[in-house]
């Protein structure tokens, strides 16, 4: 029994070295094979990886999510520096900073270049604003149902969040994932389609071979078996080589990518794709290869009777 | 061993090449078929390996009915007929060991069962010491020969042969016909199409006629009724 199994091990390993080798006897034609293969495994990696980069790059801000409570023009500064105190003291705040109307103005005044227009003015028209900073914990309801409350109070006129553009943000990231899933599918339909259409001419070109096996006693099994790991090498080494790329375009970016991060105040690096996610991306690429000599060897092989 | 009773075949393209044959094959017998071409001498021999199944009629071979066999066991079925062609359908890209090993491969023998069989059936028909070399380079004996080792390297019990041969000189003829016969005296039923009726002639063997798709020959194996089991 021990030597039927260690025989259809070996077999299988037969059939993994020789459709390697067959691999190798024609390596232009598997080169081109390879190119477009892990040009479509690429696209949709890259693209993850572009996704990714920009999430962790714009976790920074997230934290600055903040809001603006602007108090009504009659509220005095001893009644805001009150109402900060107790903005402060709320749990779902981490941080409250009063911004007087004169220390806005002055800093109106330095930035803006009006100074002399402002001069003009005899009352100061901006008011009071107390900067909110929500609790790291707060979900963007918490953030919301805080912003309802502070805009309840009747000293407040009115609060805005500052976080819209995150918000916007994070919804075109959302639509680039959703790109992604599809780019990633229609790829991946285009990899079995390769695969299939691979396998397919490697199937007419060993027809006197599969003839003979199958004159002998070979089972479907036996005969799909080395095309199915033909299929398998494609997807593995389409699948290493798409990672290459992918890590070499990021190389090419790292350096402008570091400058625009550092442009923004940031410590982001461009991160290249994991460990874990080359194994999936190894394993997709094998499983596809896989499913297309699958699909080529269950149409064609049975056409082909000694 | 191998039975055929009012067999039929036609073929796609409308032609009939077997009507009514009987043939009844002993355990351990040795056939030559002959007749012109186009006779059925081919039909014949793709009926019993199962390379067609009859159109009428029952071919029962090593006891299964080869029309009701599923295709699932039919490589199992075909591992017990070795066949033998003409143009003897080697792998020329691979050496002498592996084409004669492929239906030990197949049928997921252990590599010290295949190395030593193969050898054996190299012995047997005069080739070991030639196992790394390519078909091609052989002589058209010698690769005749090859694919008689492969086709009885898995020790089947029914060999058929087609026009074996057929592009041998008398001498070479003669040394495979020896061969065939020391196959048939360990037990191996073996079918032989030919067209060289000196040989058959020589050999004394029983011979079957074939002409327009009928058993020519042999009284009552073309009739359709009553059965009567084909003379020696």
């Amino acid at each position: 029994m021990s030597g039927r199994i260690s025989s259809w091990g070996a077999r299988h390993l037969q059939a993994l070295v020789s459709s390697a080798g067959h691999l190798v006897r024609s390596p232009l034609a598997t080169i081109l094979t390879l190119i477009v293969m892990a040009l479509a495994l690429a696209l949709p990696l890259g693209l993850l990886t572009l996704v990714q980069n920009t999430r962790t790059a714009t976790g920074d801000f997230s934290g600055a999510i903040g809001m603006s409570a602007f108090l009504k023009q009659d509220v005095t500064e001893a009644k805001a520096r009150q109402l900060t105190s107790a903005v402060r003291g709320r749990s779902d705040v981490s941080a409250a900073q009063l911004i007087t109307a004169d220390q806005a103005l002055a800093e109106f005044r330095k930035d803006s270049g009006f100074g002399v227009a402002l001069d003009a003015l005899q009352d100061n028209p901006l008011p009071h604003v107390i900067a909110v900073t929500p609790a790291s914990a707060a979900t963007p309801a918490g953030v919301e149902s805080l912003q309802r409350y502070l805009s309840a109070w009747p000293e407040v006129e009115n609060v805005q969040l500052d976080s819209d553009w995150v918000t916007r943000f994070n919804a075109i990231l959302g639509v680039l994932r959703r790109v992604l899933v599809v780019a990633a599918t229609l790829l991946g339909i285009g990899v079995v389609a390769i695969v299939g259409n691979t396998i397919r001419l490697e199937i007419l070109n060993r027809r006197a071979e599969i003839e003979v096996t199958k004159l002998v006693g070979g089972t479907n099994a036996f005969v799909r078996r080395p095309f199915l790991y033909t299929g398998m090498w494609y997807g593995l080494m389409a699948g290493l080589t798409a990672w290459l790329i992918v890590a070499g375009a990021l190389r090419a970016l790292a350096g402008p990518a570091a400058s625009l991060a550092s442009a923004y105040g940031s410590r982001f690096v461009l991160a290249i794709p994991s460990l874990g996610e080359l194994g999936l991306l190894l394993l997709v690429g094998i499983s596809l290869g896989w499913f297309g000599s699958w699909i080529a060897t269950a149409v064609h092989l049975h056409r082909i009777e000694p | 061993m191998i039975n055929f009773e009012q067999v039929a075949k036609r073929y796609p393209n409308g032609r009939e090449a077997l009507s009514g044959v009987n043939l009844r094959v002993a355990p351990g017998e040795m056939v030559f078929l002959t007749g012109r071409s186009g006779a059925g001498k081919s039909t014949v021999l793709k009926l019993i390996a199962l390379l067609e199944r009859p159109t009428r009629g029952q071919v029962t071979v090593n006891g299964e009915n080869t029309g009701q066999l599923p295709a699932r066991r039919i490589p199992a079925f075909r591992r017990r007929v070795g066949v033998v062609f003409q143009d003897h359908r080697l792998l020329t890209d691979r050496p002498v060991f592996d084409n004669v090993a492929l239906p030990l491969i197949v049928a997921d023998s252990s590599l010290k069962e295949i190395d030593r069989r193969v050898r054996a059936a190299l012995d047997q028909v005069g080739l070991l010491g030639k196992e790394r070399l390519l078909p091609l380079e052989l002589s058209v004996g010698e690769q005749q020969r090859v694919g008689i080792a492969r086709a009885i390297v898995g020790r089947p019990p029914v060999l058929i042969a087609d026009e074996p041969t057929g592009n041998l000189d008398p001498q070479l003829a003669t040394e495979m016909l020896n061969l065939f016969r020391r196959l048939n005296e360990v037990g191996v039923t073996i079918v032989v199409a030919t067209h060289d009726l000196h040989l058959v002639r020589e050999s004394g063997l029983r011979e079957v006629q074939l002409d327009g798709g009928q058993i020519s020959n042999e009284p009552g194996a073309a009739a359709p009724l009553p059965h009567i089991e084909a003379r020696r």
